[in-house]
């Protein structure tokens, strides 16, 4: 375990933690809502990833732009897209952050500049690359993070978007989250090359490795790589080494890993050993860990309040918002 | 006076780039080589590298790059070399440029045009002659356009770069070198479809690459004295649905040429339309001319066999009329 000092100041330091609480309970609630058949669709948890999102988010600027994937209640929640929004989206409720036309996979904010939520592996990295060019176009000291898993360097769009953004020295900062497994593929069962900082430095990429269960690293290690971006050096790429504790989505019988690995790595679950670090320096104590962890679940219970209470869309606003003009018939 | 097809789709090319600082062309070879149709020549002396922006060979990556572009504030024009190639970036203009504003419950704008190359007759055999605008047609979200003129050449792409949506543009291979007078300012809509020679026996429904062959056999049957009223869709989706139909109310009778393959093809839309809007007022069975079911060949005379021509639609509106 890590035992580094936390080098914040507390309010700080407990905003990391609280985050890290927000999406555990938010997701652990989504599961509990999934069994009960308020939740359908595909529902990809976050659950063992926390410090990945909320380490790179709190390192980026309020108009940076996020680009994510379809594992990415996490990202739009410490993004500032409120916890109502996420779960009436979930919910397939109006109030949702889509209007419930995404759910899970596809929420989205464009007042966060959180552009999804997409849920073809790899195929934001294309999109962040355009955001980042219209920025340098147009003079924008911005930032476009680009969150994807190491599912997505097999793909042709990742090698695409990554020759693209370092010729044209675009501000993309590539945030790859390896936790190992493609679905169920294991890295090493797909990839030649296992080294993702390797594959990122064939395009003259600077890379950073970074321990993603660990929220203090993840967050330096974002913010030296956004500040290296904002600065005008070009893309970056960091690899979070982090893992899932829940099944790929809820369809997922985990056959093909052992549970033994999974008890391990849970052994370095961000949230306790954070707050264990954050208590032996004595800017925790149990009672306030406490109060944190009510805190979310109280948030929790008003957002799924909040998408209980929402309203269906009426059937007549199907065709709404395919184009413009909302036609939306083949007219 | 005369212009080019090729020389108004880059003076519409030019006139976008210097009317508005947001809008770039982006694409292979369309700078420093001057477009693989020469469609851009030129303009990368004039407007720089930064707004005629050679890509690599990454169809996926640019026009996502370009539809990521659109939604940060620009206005980008895509060029994809030809529809062929741009199967590979068929993932980002389906599940994203198209899906994007109803996926984020209408929060982002894709103002994207992309334009491309389509369509067989120069021997270019099964990887670069295919017309696919049916697929694009398909899907809703997006706009496509098929300019079978000069005019349209060089009036559609200003009201494309205004619509908010994802346009794609269609331009056949075959009407580049394509002649015709041209008025010192254009102004289309891409909304409609617009009958090119006016007739009462029947109408040719057409579009793109197949016009100027529809041209030629309404000219063949008036020497047969069946005066053939001919259509160009212009605008592939949203179908003017209203613009074939008032054709066929006055004809009774239509043939739909299409470079497509028959089998689900965009004739196969319109006469479905057709059949649902002016059934009673049909005079005769439908009749459609589409490319034969095989992937392009090589050798001249099995391509042309392959492809429309007015032959074959002399022979389809002499059946449509009842004279073998």
């Amino acid at each position: 375990m890590n035992t580094t000092t936390v080098p914040y100041d507390k309010a700080f330091a407990l905003r990391l933690l609280k985050d890290m609480l927000r999406i555990r309970r938010m997701e652990e609630k989504a599961a509990e809502l999934y069994g009960a058949g308020k939740i359908r669709g595909f529902l990809h948890l976050y659950i063992g990833e926390e410090a990945v999102a909320v380490g790179a988010l709190h390192a980026l600027a309020a108009d940076d732009a996020i680009v994510a994937t379809y594992r990415e209640h996490g990202h739009a929640l410490v993004r500032g897209v409120s916890m109502n929004a996420i779960m009436a989206e979930m919910f397939g409720k109006q109030q949702g952050c889509s209007r419930g036309r995404g759910g899970s996979m596809h929420l989205f904010d464009a007042a966060t500049r959180f552009y999804g939520g997409n849920a073809i592996v790899a195929g934001g990295l294309p999109l962040a690359v355009g955001l980042a060019l219209a920025d340098k176009m147009q003079g924008k000291r911005r930032v476009t993070a680009c969150f994807f898993g190491e599912g997505a360097v097999a793909e042709g769009a990742f090698h695409e978007s990554m020759n693209l953004a370092a010729l044209w020295q675009l501000p993309v900062l590539f945030c790859c989250e390896n936790n190992l497994y493609a679905m169920g593929t294991a890295l090493a069962r797909s990839e030649s090359q296992t080294d993702l900082c390797a594959k990122a430095a064939v395009f003259k990429i600077p890379t950073l490795k970074v321990d993603g269960m660990d929220v203090v690293a993840t967050h330096e290690a974002s913010h030296n790589g956004a500040t290296h971006v904002r600065e005008g050096g070009g893309p970056l790429f960091i690899e979070f080494q982090t893992y899932r504790f829940r099944a790929h989505s809820m369809f997922d019988p985990e056959l093909y890993r052992d549970k033994a690995e999974v008890e391990e790595w849970k052994k370095r679950g961000p949230l306790h050993t954070y707050s264990a670090r954050l208590k032996a320096q004595g800017m925790l104590s149990e009672e306030e860990f406490l109060a944190c962890d009510a805190e979310a679940q109280d948030e929790v219970e008003a957002s799924v309040a909040f998408a209980e209470a929402g309203t269906w869309e009426p059937v007549e606003g199907l065709t709404r918002d395919v184009t413009a003009l909302a036609t939306g018939v083949a007219s | 006076m005369k212009s080019s097809y090729r020389e108004a789709m880059r003076s519409a090319l030019r006139e976008a780039l210097q009317n508005d600082p947001r809008v770039f062309l982006m694409g292979e070879d369309v700078g420093r080589y001057g477009g693989s149709y020469a469609v851009s020549k030129g303009l990368l002396e004039e407007f720089g590298p930064e707004r005629i922006r050679d890509t690599p060979l990454s169809e996926l990556g640019f026009v996502g790059a370009g539809i990521g572009a659109a939604l940060g504030g620009m206005r980008p024009i895509v060029e994809v070399m030809t529809v062929n190639f741009s199967l590979l970036a068929l993932d980002q203009i389906v599940n994203t440029a198209a899906a994007l504003r109803h996926m984020s419950g209408g929060q982002f704008s894709v103002p994207l045009v992309v334009r491309m190359a389509t369509g067989a007759g120069r021997q270019l055999a099964a990887q670069h002659s295919h017309s696919l605008e049916c697929w694009y047609a398909h899907i809703p979200g997006i706009k496509v356009l098929a300019p079978a003129t000069v005019e349209d050449a060089r009036g559609m792409l200003a009201p494309a770069l205004d619509d908010p949506d994802p346009v794609v543009i269609f331009e056949h291979a075959q009407l580049y070198n394509l002649e015709e007078e041209l008025t010192a300012s254009v102004e289309v809509d891409i909304g409609s479809a617009r009958v090119r020679r006016a007739g009462t026996d029947l109408s040719l429904i057409t579009y793109g690459g197949s016009l100027p062959k529809a041209m030629q056999a309404a000219e063949m049957l008036a020497g047969m004295g069946i005066a053939a009223e001919v259509v160009d869709l212009r605008v592939l989706r949203p179908l003017d649905t209203d613009g074939i139909v008032a054709s066929v109310r006055k004809t009774h009778r239509a043939v739909v040429v299409d470079e497509g393959w028959r089998s689900g093809s965009l004739a196969a839309e319109v006469m479905a339309r057709i059949v649902e809007h002016a059934f009673f007022e049909l005079d005769a069975p439908l009749q459609r001319v589409c490319s034969e079911e095989v992937p392009m060949p090589y050798a001249k005379h099995l391509e042309e066999a392959a492809l429309p021509q007015a032959g074959k639609i002399v022979a389809a509106a002499r059946a449509a009329m009842g004279k073998a």
